[in-house]
């Protein structure tokens, strides 16, 4: 069901709830927190027709702070609750918001599952690459050869890339975005927000206490020209300060170049296309790593989909142009009954 | 093989004898494959129709296509029917028929003395000798003295019978059920008109095995009547019932019914979040082909997210059910608890199966009744009840919502694999008897809190989507009134001790227990779950001998009913016949600080009648 943008003048501050917000001081998530509330002011819905779930974490803390319907579940299960309510509620906005621990170890199940069946959620990530409420193990983010409490030795464990993750289970919508650049947030966040069906965003977040500056080199002004590579639909993929550098194609693999050298111009390079049949030109973005690649920001991938609460709605419909609407007597009555009569 | 050849040659001389009789026991058995559960289940309907009493009790091996012929795939499935009120399948067959060895060596002992015994001799070959274990033949080696046997070759005489239709031999062995049926519905005096309609009904999509099923249910029954050891035909004298229409119901159809009537009757939706699992998934299918009501059924990606999905459904006003048996039930343990802390309605049906772990998925158990009132972290109080018999789930149905409505809380609803696919016949009742479920959600902004409370002590339903009221709840503890987190010490105390006094307060609503039998005396029997028809039948058998036994069936478990202590204190003794180690008497010895004498038994089958009367002689 589509939200008619209703007339309602709402500000940020209409989502600010009335609770103290306890995450530790210069974390990540505070920049997240007062871009998701401006961006909801700004989306035409009912601030009680907005549901926001979260599991455990230090992400899951932020339905406390907004002032909307919201539920603090349990360890990665919120995608299952969500799934439910939009499910039993198709006139709610229904958002979750999870990190990378609660998403994809304890809860990857129903991550992929949400991502597969397209429930029109949208789903914020916020990936520190740390267990920041346990106090600092690695994460199914951290980098391997972590060092962290539970790994003394370095972490052996391999990575997940969460967008690559959400595009292998399907998912329709899938960006990045990351803490510090408040506008491109909103712009993703938008954009998420407008999307039918399951919206996935990832967002790079820093934790100022057990992984601090663990996006360093794509926050800090020095660097982030050269790491970062900006998607738009339809544009090339171009980086770096004087925008020279760019991907192209090379087999099934993006290959980085410089443009002018060996008289490659930007008609070489690939064209961002988010809405391909299939997701592996989003596959290949989204497992791009440093030092050899920049990490492409945006929206990697977005199509349209039937959304699963919509393809339920048409059940029921579907249902009563077959059996007609259902009548609980002739129900209790169906099959083979016989009577048993008053004896004379 | 002699006794075969020497049988089916004989056509009968004599006019028939028709012997009357107050109640009977079949089994039906054969290879997973077989058809035996099909079989048992029109059996079920023929007598069903003839107005008699009649008990299930299907029994089927978790392979769903065991190897043919070995003993761990035989299935069977038993009927017993009576012109009395019929409690349970039986203890003793008073007629087994064997499809094959394996079926007549996993089940022959249960035949009674003189009781008959109809064997597929055709399956008699020596390689599915050898596949059941049998050295000698056990139709001639002695093994079947004692009892009457009557040896047919179904396999050839239903191929026989369908030598015209052009089926392939593998194709008519998959008839020889509705040969069997046939056969049988001779022997009680069941006419096949109404069977062979409903196997054209059956087979509608597809009609040549459609007919070729009839022609073999003709010819067992035309077997019947032309051959002589078949003499004499029985006819089970009609039963006098309260006035009313029937109809056979299983325990999980049951489950069913009662959750969409809940569901009409209160006009809020019903949300189904389930995973598949033995022996729940049956209330999963028949909910999904019931979207045509106010229902919406979702396959959750596992045991978690089916709970879980209910927890969003109840939060945005739903009815919101999942069903599940043991393994689910411990996978869902953490979102109970978060229901708990949430204060949200949701009814959780655990089919129980044979446990601990996979344990026994198709067998009957009853030990899943700690786990349901105890087995949570912290101090996490939810209420329980019991169905007791397949037409008893759908008022059981009906009353885990109003509970769960009426007091704001998650409840579980046990049902068991004895009940689950067992089925009896239903009176059906008038819409107009059945108790109004009223629900209503919150919508007054004006003095607002999310955890102030009801004379029930339950806390206002708000549905997002309310104006004004946006508030935000939770796994961590929640002040007292507000909701917001509280880590405050008393206010976790005062809140553990208000969640458990709603549940307690439960009790309040129940209505005083039924006793059947003297209401004071010698022995009291305290029973729950299925063993209701055991427990009942032995109960009158001891009666007739004079001895003062009174029953009472617990529905309510968690909390107990207010007038159980009083009612304990009339007898002697107590009894407790459990289909576990003594789960229901840990709790009221713990309860009552007093003993309990125990009948456990964990076999993965019900209680015999036998057993409890046995016990009973043994106590008073």
């Amino acid at each position: 069901m589509s939200h008619m943008p209703e007339a309602v003048a709402l500000t940020k501050r209409d989502f600010e709830s009335d609770q103290e917000v306890r995450w530790c001081p210069g974390c990540g998530d505070y920049m997240i927190l007062s871009m998701v509330q401006k961006t909801l002011a700004t989306l035409g819905i009912r601030r009680e027709n907005f549901a926001f779930i979260s599991g455990i974490g230090c992400s899951s803390r932020f339905p406390y702070y907004l002032n909307t319907y919201g539920m603090h579940s349990i360890h990665g299960r919120a995608p299952a609750i969500a799934s439910g309510l939009k499910l039993a509620r198709p006139d709610l906005s229904v958002w979750v918001v999870t990190g990378d621990g609660d998403a994809l170890a304890i809860g990857g199940n129903h991550f992929i599952h949400a991502m597969r069946r397209n429930v029109d959620l949208k789903i914020i990530l916020l990936n520190n690459r740390i267990y920041g409420l346990t106090k600092g193990q690695y994460s199914p983010t951290s980098e391997q050869g972590k060092k962290t409490k539970s790994t003394p030795l370095g972490s052996i464990d391999r990575p997940f890339m969460p967008a690559s993750v959400a595009l292998g289970a399907g998912a329709t919508f899938v960006a990045r975005t990351v803490d510090n650049d408040l506008a491109h947030m909103g712009h993703v966040l938008e954009r998420a927000a407008a999307h039918k069906g399951t919206a996935f965003v990832e967002v790079l977040q820093n934790c100022a206490v057990f992984n601090d500056g663990a996006y360093a080199a794509v926050t800090e002004k020095a660097t982030r020209h050269d790491t970062r590579l900006m998607l738009e639909h339809g544009k090339p993929l171009l980086y770096g300060k004087e925008r020279t550098k760019g991907l192209r194609l090379r087999g099934l693999e993006l290959e980085p170049v410089t443009l002018g050298g060996e008289g490659i111009t930007e008609a070489d390079l690939v064209l961002h296309d988010e809405r391909g049949p299939h997701a592996t030109l989003a596959m290949l973005l989204a497992q791009l790593e440093l030092p050899d690649f920049p990490i492409p920001f945006g929206v990697l991938r977005a199509i349209e989909a039937p959304t699963h609460d919509a393809l339920n709605a048409r059940l029921r419909e579907e249902a009563h142009g077959v059996k007609g609407v259902g009548d609980l007597g002739a129900l209790l009555n169906s099959g083979e009954t016989w009577v048993i009569e008053e004896a004379i | 093989m002699n006794v075969q050849s020497g049988l089916a040659s004989e056509v009968r001389q004599a006019p028939r004898r028709i012997e009357e009789i107050d109640a009977v026991v079949i089994r039906f058995a054969g290879d997973s494959g077989d058809g035996m559960q099909l079989t048992g289940t029109e059996f079920a309907h023929a007598v069903a129709v003839a107005g008699h009493d009649f008990s299930t009790h299907p029994d089927f091996p978790s392979e769903i296509r065991a190897p043919a012929g070995s003993l761990f795939g035989v299935s069977g499935y038993q009927i017993q029917y009576s012109s009395n009120p019929v409690r349970t399948s039986g203890d003793e067959l008073d007629v087994l028929v064997a499809m094959n060895p394996a079926a007549l060596k996993v089940n022959h002992a249960d035949v009674k003395r003189e009781g008959l015994l109809i064997v597929n001799t055709g399956a008699f070959t020596e390689a599915n000798l050898a596949k059941a274990g049998y050295a000698s033949d056990p139709l001639t080696d002695g093994t079947l003295d004692g009892r009457r046997f009557i040896g047919v070759d179904i396999t050839q005489l239903t191929e026989n019978a369908l030598s015209d239709t052009g089926l392939s031999k593998k194709d008519s062995g998959r008839c020889k059920n509705y040969f069997a049926l046939g056969l049988v519905l001779f022997l009680y005096g069941r006419p096949i008109d109404r069977e062979i309609a409903n196997v054209r009904k059956k087979f509608a999509k597809k009609p040549t095995l459609g007919e070729a099923n009839v022609l073999a249910l003709r010819a067992g029954h035309a077997y019947g009547e032309a051959t002589e050891p078949f003499e004499v035909a029985y006819r089970v004298r009609a039963r006098p019932a309260t006035p009313g229409t029937y109809r056979s119901l299983t325990g999980n159809s049951a489950l069913a019914f009662g959750f969409v009537a809940a569901a009409e009757l209160s006009r809020v939706p019903l949300f189904l979040g389930s995973y598949p699992i033995t022996p729940a998934t049956d209330i999963l299918h028949e909910l999904s082909a019931l979207r045509h009501f106010n229902v919406s059924t979702f396959q959750a990606e596992d045991e978690i997210a089916a709970i879980c999905s209910c927890i969003g459904a109840a939060y945005g006003g739903s009815l919101a059910l999942t069903t599940t048996s043991g393994p689910g039930m411990a996978l869902k343990t953490e979102a109970l608890g978060l229901a708990v802390m949430l204060e949200l309605p949701l009814v959780i049906v655990n089919v129980q199966r044979g446990g601990p772990s996979t344990g026994l998925p198709t067998k009957i158990e009853q030990a899943d009744l700690l786990q349901a009132v105890y087995g949570r972290n912290g101090e996490c109080p939810i209420p329980v009840i019991a169905a007791s018999t397949p037409a008893d789930c759908f008022d059981c149905a009906m009353e885990a919502f109003r509970i769960a409505v009426e007091y704001m809380t998650p409840v579980i609803l046990l049902s068991d694999g004895g009940i689950a696919n067992a089925s009896e016949p239903w009176r059906i009742p008038d819409i107009g008897s059945l108790p109004k479920l009223e629900v209503s959600y919150r919508t007054d902004p004006e003095g607002f809190q999310p955890y102030a409370r009801n004379a029930n002590l339950a806390r206002p339903w708000v549905r997002p989507g309310t104006p004004g009221m946006e508030h935000r709840i939770g796994g961590l503890e929640k002040d007292f009134l507000s909701g917001a987190i509280s880590h405050n010490p008393v206010n976790h105390q005062r809140m553990v001790e208000v969640r458990a006094t709603k549940v307690e307060g439960i009790a309040n609503g129940i209505p005083p227990l039924r006793v059947d039998g003297p209401t004071s005396g010698d022995l009291l029997i305290i029973g729950w779950g299925s063993t209701h028809g055991a427990i009942a039948q032995a109960r009158e058998q001891a009666t007739t001998l004079g001895k003062s036994v009174a029953h009472v069936h617990l529905r309510h478990l968690n909390p107990l009913p207010a007038d159980l202590g009083d009612i304990i204190d009339r007898y002697k003794t107590i009894l407790i016949p459990e289909l576990n180690g003594g789960q229901l008497r840990k709790m009221l010895r713990e309860r009552y600080l007093r003993d309990f004498a125990l009948l456990s038994k964990v076999q993965g089958r019900p209680f015999k009648v036998s057993e409890i009367y046995d016990r009973i002689i043994e106590l008073c």
